[in-house]
């Protein structure tokens, strides 16, 4: 194991979990939820970027509580739920089941890392939308697509994304 | 010991939660029940941020508009007077005002044409869940819209309200994979099932392999859905294939061909008739009787007749005029002899009818 890979999976310090103000952790997800609905609805080319899952994804890792991010992911994944037609829950199981992950991936790794960022940006986004398409036909019976290479290419584009976006909102960590 | 409990708490936490959403996820399915007050409290804390931002979003882009106008005019004051620079911006002003109201206008008068009672909206926000085509319009439940509500454009139908919420509500797309409505052909009238796909085309179901439908060919809203009036337009035939039992038809929507911006929401929808349809007008060569058939007719002689023209002949025996049958303007445009050409449109001869 190299001096790279070591850096990049670590054990974590203790202490080492970032906690945030209650108003970064209300406004920041509607904010990105307002995003969703209302800037693709003019830049269309925008509604690849979705906000609401990065925002779950950072959220947990930077919490590194396995807890706290399961409820974060579940309420935006409610949210959403509740501003869609389908009925409620679905994105609610699959963000819980996301923010769940992430946590626990985030203390094996050393999440300040721009490298595991990406990574974790492009796994969770696609572990996120294959998810969704089980639930939607196993417990909704709806037929839809899983188009794998339009995925992965969204993919590559949130975990390019995340990069800055996780760096912007590390201004609003605060060290628990 | 304390991280294995830590683990396992972690993973009891997660299976409670992930079961609460699959009992409320089950209670939704199986009940067919919204909980519609989790979704209004949602959507009034978006709609009216959603509205606002609107609102500065479309008096900014107007704002910048009038300043690149105003730039433009500022370049040409250097080349042309003040005056016919002053009558210029004047007139692009004019035009951009004209171009805004025209989406309005079109909307006003298509509400003055159609019998049913509709209400204006304007698309505030998209939906969250992933390949739908679902819309928030910024008219809801204290205007009188309902869920099942079609909506419209001046160009056709554009999707329908799946829920609605005081000051805001739902409303599915013709696009969205999950729409549905019945439609008729214009031309030979056949029914089938709009549905949509998640994207630009929409496709036309349940139309048997042996009926006729013809690339070009429009759809109408048939109203077997109660949900849209019969007779709005859906959209044009782009192709048409041979499937197995059904054809495959697809479709190209009128609805939203204009953007998505100012829809109409139908409160009280009236049937309308369908267009006629543009029927073909194929004539027909009907070959000359042979000799002796043309003998006996002119003689009089006695041909085969059916029951209707039993009851017929009975009818004009007493004197009475008889049902269904044309003046005698129609009868003598009728071919006794020699070839004739006729319009297939017309009623056939009766057999034994002088």
């Amino acid at each position: 194991m190299n001096e790279f890979s070591e850096r990049l999976i670590q054990v974590p310090r203790k202490g080492s979990a970032f906690s945030f103000g209650p108003v970064a952790l209300i406004v920041v997800p509607l904010v990105a939820i307002l995003y969703q609905v209302y800037v693709s609805k003019f830049f269309e080319f925008l509604a690849f970027l979705d906000l609401p899952l990065l925002v779950t994804v950072y959220f947990s890792i930077m919490q590194r509580s396995p807890v706290a991010g399961l409820f974060t992911g579940g309420l935006i994944g409610l949210v959403q739920d509740s501003l869609s037609h389908q009925p409620l829950g679905i994105l609610g199981i699959v963000k819980t089941l996301v923010g769940y992950f992430a946590a626990s991936a985030s203390l094996r790794f050393d999440i300040s890392n721009p490298a595991v960022r990406f990574i974790l940006g492009f796994f969770f986004f696609v572990f996120h939308h294959f998810l969704y398409w089980i639930l939607v036909q196993a417990l909704l019976g709806q037929d839809a697509a899983f188009a794998v290479g339009r995925v992965l290419l969204m993919a590559l584009l949130n975990a390019v994304v995340a990069i800055p976006f996780f760096t912007l909102l590390d201004k609003l960590r605060v060290r628990g | 010991m304390d991280f294995r409990l830590s683990r396992y708490r972690n993973l009891t936490v997660l299976l409670i939660v992930i079961a609460a959403q699959l009992l409320l996820l089950a209670y939704q399915v199986k009940s067919n029940k919204d909980l519609h007050a989790v979704r209004s409290l949602s959507v009034g804390a978006i709609a009216p941020v959603a509205q606002l931002v609107e609102g500065l979003r479309a008096g900014t882009v107007g704002f910048f508009k009038d300043y690149f106008v105003l730039l433009n005019a500022r370049e040409e004051n250097r080349r042309l007077r003040d005056e016919v620079t002053k009558l210029k911006l004047e007139n692009q002003f004019l035009k951009n005002e004209l171009s805004t109201a025209d989406r309005a206008r079109a909307l006003a008068v298509f509400t003055q044409r159609t019998p049913s009672r509709t209400i204006g909206a304007r698309v505030i926000a998209n939906a969250t869940s992933a390949n739908s085509k679902v819309v928030f319009v910024d008219r809801g439940s204290d205007e009188g819209v309902r869920p099942g509500m079609a909506v419209v454009t001046p160009d056709g139908i554009a999707g329908k309200v799946i829920a609605a919420y005081r000051n805001a509500s739902q409303v599915m797309l013709i696009t969205d994979a999950t729409f549905a409505a019945g439609v008729i052909s214009e031309k030979h009238r056949v029914h089938g099932a709009l549905r949509g796909q998640g994207h630009g085309t929409l496709i036309v179901d349940y139309v048997p392999t042996e009926l006729k439908v013809e690339v070009g060919e429009r759809f109408y809203t048939s109203g077997d859905d109660r949900i849209f009036p019969k007779g709005l337009p859906v959209g044009e035939v782009k192709v048409v294939r041979a499937g197995r039992a059904y054809k495959e038809i697809f479709i190209a929507p009128y609805g939203l061909l204009g953007g998505l911006e100012e829809l109409l929401i139908i409160l009280e929808g009236v049937h309308q008739p369908l267009p006629a349809a543009e029927t073909t007008q194929v004539s027909y060569h009907l070959q000359t009787l042979p000799p002796d058939a043309a003998q006996s007719k002119q003689a009089g002689a006695k041909v085969l007749m059916t029951d209707a023209d039993r009851v017929r002949a009975q009818f004009r025996r007493g004197g009475a005029p008889v049902p269904g049958e044309r003046g005698p303007a129609a009868q003598t445009a009728r071919p006794e002899t020699g070839g004739n050409t006729v319009q297939a449109a017309e009623a056939p001869e009766i057999p034994g009818q002088q």
